[in-house]
């Protein structure tokens, strides 16, 4: 990186440092926008400011938001009893995606781990149980992931929440267009377990 | 460098982008550590789940490069205990264990062949949690601190043993304890291989194999804590054993 300029280095340096991106690939990228200056490059660095300035926790769910409570919190629509616990905001955004359920979030930051030394006091956990009681919620829908220490946390919740509020999780089982040759015996066995009448 | 191998993944820490640094606990080759390309990628995320069996095969230019895995799937336990919260809490102990007391690349057979029973019958046979009371008990004997059941440290009888000495490790006799029982652990007789496992005997064994994890066993390995996992897991048992 020598031959170019110390500015155009820098960004290079700050874009390799992104998921999926190594030197080599930010160099391109980097001579794309710097090519595309008027259609990629200054809308680009306007939408980061834009969002350096304002991006932010959501005070009540965790979601990122650019005020102190998200939109999905603020909506009254969105309070019809439903809450459903994620793992990270990435899960949020991939229900959100679906477009298929309607009530509101809650982001834990993360799942309990014996590795990380992640506890529950590190989690949103206590956060959670207040929540049941101040937004009226009538079902929590655990929507982990289907790993060992996703499923740990799942069920740690679901001990703290035991009387109080009725606890679901999401299915496990085969993926929509999921062939079983392909799947692994973990998946079979748990699609297995939870088979229902057809 | 290289050695194939079969065991269980104790963790899975994510390396990079793609890779992974995965902890496994191998038959002949101790609790070793190696890299995983691909690792962290979602087609091997079911692998390399916690208390899953693979063959290994490690690789390395010398012998004290941490080296890479390539893996195989032998058996995957997730399944098994996705669905039942103490044996994931059983689980998550017994793998938080294995990675805070042995050794790394030390073999360790005596308590290889008792994990791999006890990973086998988590959330699939009810009698894990007795063997789950006596894996603890075979770590600690592994690592240098067994208990002395087999006879009463102050009469010498080898009948009516109901208490383990905290300071000796040394099962004391109902007539041996006199006043004294009150300072002394409980000894269930599912520990000496007598009667059935009641809920609240096991709850009263981790009591005791508890007490020589912390007093004894952490102490030796620089004084950390024990994981917390071990914790949430009794705690879980304990919540059972009083609603059972």
């Amino acid at each position: 990186m020598s031959d170019t300029p110390r500015e155009i280095d820098a960004l290079i340096e700050m874009m390799a440092k992104l998921p999926g991106l190594g030197p080599r690939s930010a160099r391109r990228a980097v001579l794309h926008l710097i090519r595309k200056r008027g259609q990629l490059l200054m809308p680009l660095a306007q939408a980061m400011r834009a969002v350096a300035d304002t991006a932010r926790e959501c005070l009540n769910c965790g979601n990122v938001a650019t005020s102190d409570i998200c939109p999905i919190c603020t909506s009254e629509k969105r309070a019809n009893g439903e809450l459903c616990v994620v793992e990270e905001v990435a899960d949020l955004w991939a229900m959100e995606r679906s477009g298929h359920f309607k009530g509101r979030y809650h982001v834990l930051g993360g799942t309990l781990s014996a590795l990380d030394a992640i506890g529950p006091e590190d989690l949103r956990i206590p956060k959670l149980i207040s929540r049941i009681d101040s937004e009226g919620v009538t079902e929590v829908i655990l929507a982990l992931n289907a790993t060992i220490d996703g499923q740990t946390t799942a069920h740690y919740i679901s001990d703290q929440l035991q009387g109080r509020v009725s606890v679901t999780s999401l299915a496990q089982g085969v993926p929509v267009g999921g062939e079983l040759d392909y799947l692994d015996d973990g998946t079979i066995s748990a699609a297995l377990r939870a088979r229902k009448a057809f | 460098m290289e050695w194939r191998d079969e065991g269980a993944v104790l963790s899975v820490r994510r390396h990079g982008e793609s890779a992974a640094i995965v902890e496994i606990f191998t038959q002949e080759h101790g609790r070793h550590v190696g890299v995983v390309r691909g690792g962290a990628g979602r087609r091997m995320a079911p692998i390399l789940q916690p208390g899953a069996q693979l063959a290994v095969t490690w690789k390395a230019r010398l012998e004290d490069h941490i080296g890479s895995y390539t893996v195989e799937p032998v058996k995957s336990r997730a399944a098994q205990v996705m669905g039942d919260g103490l044996a994931l809490a059983a689980l998550g102990s017994v793998t938080a264990l294995l990675s805070f007391t042995l050794p790394e690349r030390e073999t360790a057979p005596a308590v290889y062949a008792p994990t791999m029973a006890l990973l086998d019958m988590l959330g699939d046979n009810p009698l894990w949690p007795l063997a789950y009371l006596r894996w603890e008990l075979a770590l600690l004997e592994d690592m240098g601190f067994g208990l002395d059941l087999t006879r009463c440290a102050v009469t010498g009888s080898r009948e009516d043993l109901a208490y383990v000495s905290p300071r000796t490790g040394r099962a004391v006799s109902r007539g041996g304890a006199g006043d004294w029982a009150d300072r002394l652990l409980p000894l269930p007789p599912s520990l000496l291989g007598q009667g059935p496992a009641e809920t609240f005997e096991i709850a009263a064994g981790l009591r005791t194999t508890g007490h020589f994890l912390e007093t004894w066993l952490a102490p030796a390995l620089g004084g950390k804590p024990l994981p917390a996992a071990r914790q949430r897991f009794v705690d879980a048992f304990a919540r059972q054993s009083r609603s059972a």
